[in-house]
């Protein structure tokens, strides 16, 4: 088993130099996050301003976008069943492709904290939240990913899907109704905890939706693993 | 002799499209067996049913005497498969690609260069695959499914689409893996190919075996007419029959030395199917 996940993952590293579409999605965000933070300072700015945002719509795009992307483009070139032949069962198959993402992410996720100005335990606690909100988004991206038939597909639903996770944190600080929509999402309340870094408060409600945010992606993504993935595999 | 394959009353439907009815079928270790018909006959459901890729609707097939639907690990080691739709990584270089699918074997020693250079791909092997023409992805797609050196190999539509060369290439490579032992399972609606490859064939239509056996055998079986062609020096063509008087004909042109060649009138397996069905193959 450990075989197949570290040739899977291999083979992903070595793909994603030569796959600009998913390339751009690990470095968009850490490059914007540089250049921002290093040409624009406003006064009255929020400490870690530029970080914190384009952290936490890194989170809500990057892994999402990247998962489905993969397991929707292997599904159409059919070398998924070239796979399944290779006796690399579904469960090794998207664990190789989840560790990819989410180590490439934290990566990413590593650049924004160090040019945010994050060191020690705040460094530590960014990145705990950050691969939170990798793991749940990536798990979103599979769900699709696996659900879908094609690429097209999977792009027609991950847009919406990433739209709502990587941009609401954002368009909530500007306007009360959306905050209020916004706060049942997890990316919404991973943001809210990045921006407390320094006197993190874990209160139960934040728990209650990150939970409930988890189990109804898990549950979606075992309907389609089952009822769709398992078949097509 | 050993059986590699067996195929045990499969039928299979996709909703309401019945597209194999009653399949039975034995394949002979290292033998090279084919199977023909027109685009859209069953022939690559079969092959998707016989290497476990697809449970069929009714029926059992057999890889070495195991059920094909429940393969493990080690039995998945001992067959290739070639697919029509190649199913490779096509921004990965061949070589890359090779080496992937050896690393999820595990395998410590690679061949993976002595494999590009039997299929001809060896100065391409940092190629990447999306540059590669059909032909060489045939080829790589080819040596990816002969890299486990497989017992059985299966291959879908080798030379689908290709040029006479790379097609006489995928013939010598297929030839030389069956004087390896191989038995090989082949699908083509190339009446030539089978007839110069194959040691056994079924005629596929509409999802059913409409004939079974040696293609030189069938072909006899279905030479209603014996005729003789013949081309004469004089630049006259001809036909006989075995009547006495034209078998008389016959030695007076050999006799006489007017005779510059002579074909059997034998129907093809293009014009057996024709005559069976009533289709074509290259359809």
């Amino acid at each position: 088993m450990i075989n197949h996940i570290w040739a899977i993952l291999w083979k992903q590293l070595k793909d994603t130099l030569k796959n600009k579409a998913i390339l751009i999605q690990f470095l968009m965000f850490p490059c914007m996050t540089v250049i921002m933070e290093n040409t624009i300072s406003i006064d009255g700015m929020p400490e870690h301003f530029f970080a914190n945002l384009f952290a936490i719509m890194y989170v809500g795009m990057a892994p999402l976008t990247a998962m489905s992307a993969i397991i929707a483009e292997e599904k159409e070139k059919n070398t998924l069943r070239v796979l399944h032949m290779c006796n690399v069962n579904a469960l090794e198959y998207l664990l190789g492709n989840a560790i990819y993402i989410v180590f490439l992410c934290m990566m990413g996720s590593l650049v924004i904290a160090f040019v945010g100005g994050y060191t020690g335990k705040g460094l530590l606690t960014f990145m705990l939240i950050m691969f939170v909100g990798h793991t749940i988004s990536m798990l979103a991206g599979a769900t699709i990913g696996v659900f879908s038939k094609n690429q097209m597909m999977a792009t027609s639903l991950t847009v919406p899907v990433m739209m709502i996770f990587s941009f609401l944190p954002m368009l909530s600080m500007f306007n009360n109704s959306i905050k209020k929509i916004a706060k049942f999402f997890y990316s919404e309340q991973l943001y809210l905890l990045i921006n407390e870094l320094n006197a993190i408060e874990i209160r139960m409600e934040t728990i209650a939706i990150l939970g409930v945010n988890v189990c109804v992606i898990l549950s979606c993504f075992i309907i389609a693993y089952q009822k769709v993935f398992i078949k097509q595999y | 002799m050993q059986r590699a394959i067996k195929i045990n009353n499969v039928s299979h439907s996709f909703k309401e499209n019945v597209v194999l009815r009653g399949i039975n079928l034995e394949i002979k270790k290292g033998e090279i067996f084919g199977l023909l018909g027109p685009s859209g006959a069953g022939k690559t459901t079969l092959i998707n049913i016989v290497t476990g890729q697809l449970n069929a609707s009714e029926g059992v097939c057999q890889i070495s005497g195991m059920d094909s639907s429940k393969l493990s690990g080690e039995q998945y080691k001992k067959i290739g498969v070639m697919m029509d739709d190649f199913g490779l990584y096509e921004r990965m270089s061949c070589f890359d690609n090779l080496k992937f699918y050896e690393s999820l074997d595990g395998n410590r020693t690679s061949h993976i260069d002595y494999v590009l250079s039997q299929v001809g791909l060896l100065e391409s092997k940092k190629v990447q695959v999306a540059n590669l023409s059909k032909g060489m992805k045939n080829r790589l797609s080819f040596a990816r499914a002969v890299l486990r050196k497989p017992e059985i190999l299966f291959l879908d539509e080798p030379t689908s689409g290709l040029d006479p060369n790379t097609t006489k290439e995928i013939h010598r490579m297929i030839l030389e893996e069956k004087d390896k032992g191989t038995t090989i399972f082949l699908t083509t609606h190339n009446m030539h190919e089978a007839e110069k490859l194959c040691d056994n064939i079924a005629l596929l239509n509409e999802g059913k075996i409409v004939e079974y056996g040696k293609p030189a055998e069938l072909c006899r079986k279905y030479n209603n007419q014996k005729k003789y062609k013949l081309h004469l020096k004089s630049g006259e063509d001809i036909e006989l029959s075995h009547e006495k008087d034209d078998i008389e004909k016959l030695i007076f042109y050999l006799q006489n030395d007017e005779l510059e060649t002579i074909h059997t009138g034998e129907p093809d397996l293009e014009m057996i199917f024709m005559t069976l069905t009533g289709g074509e193959l290259n359809k």
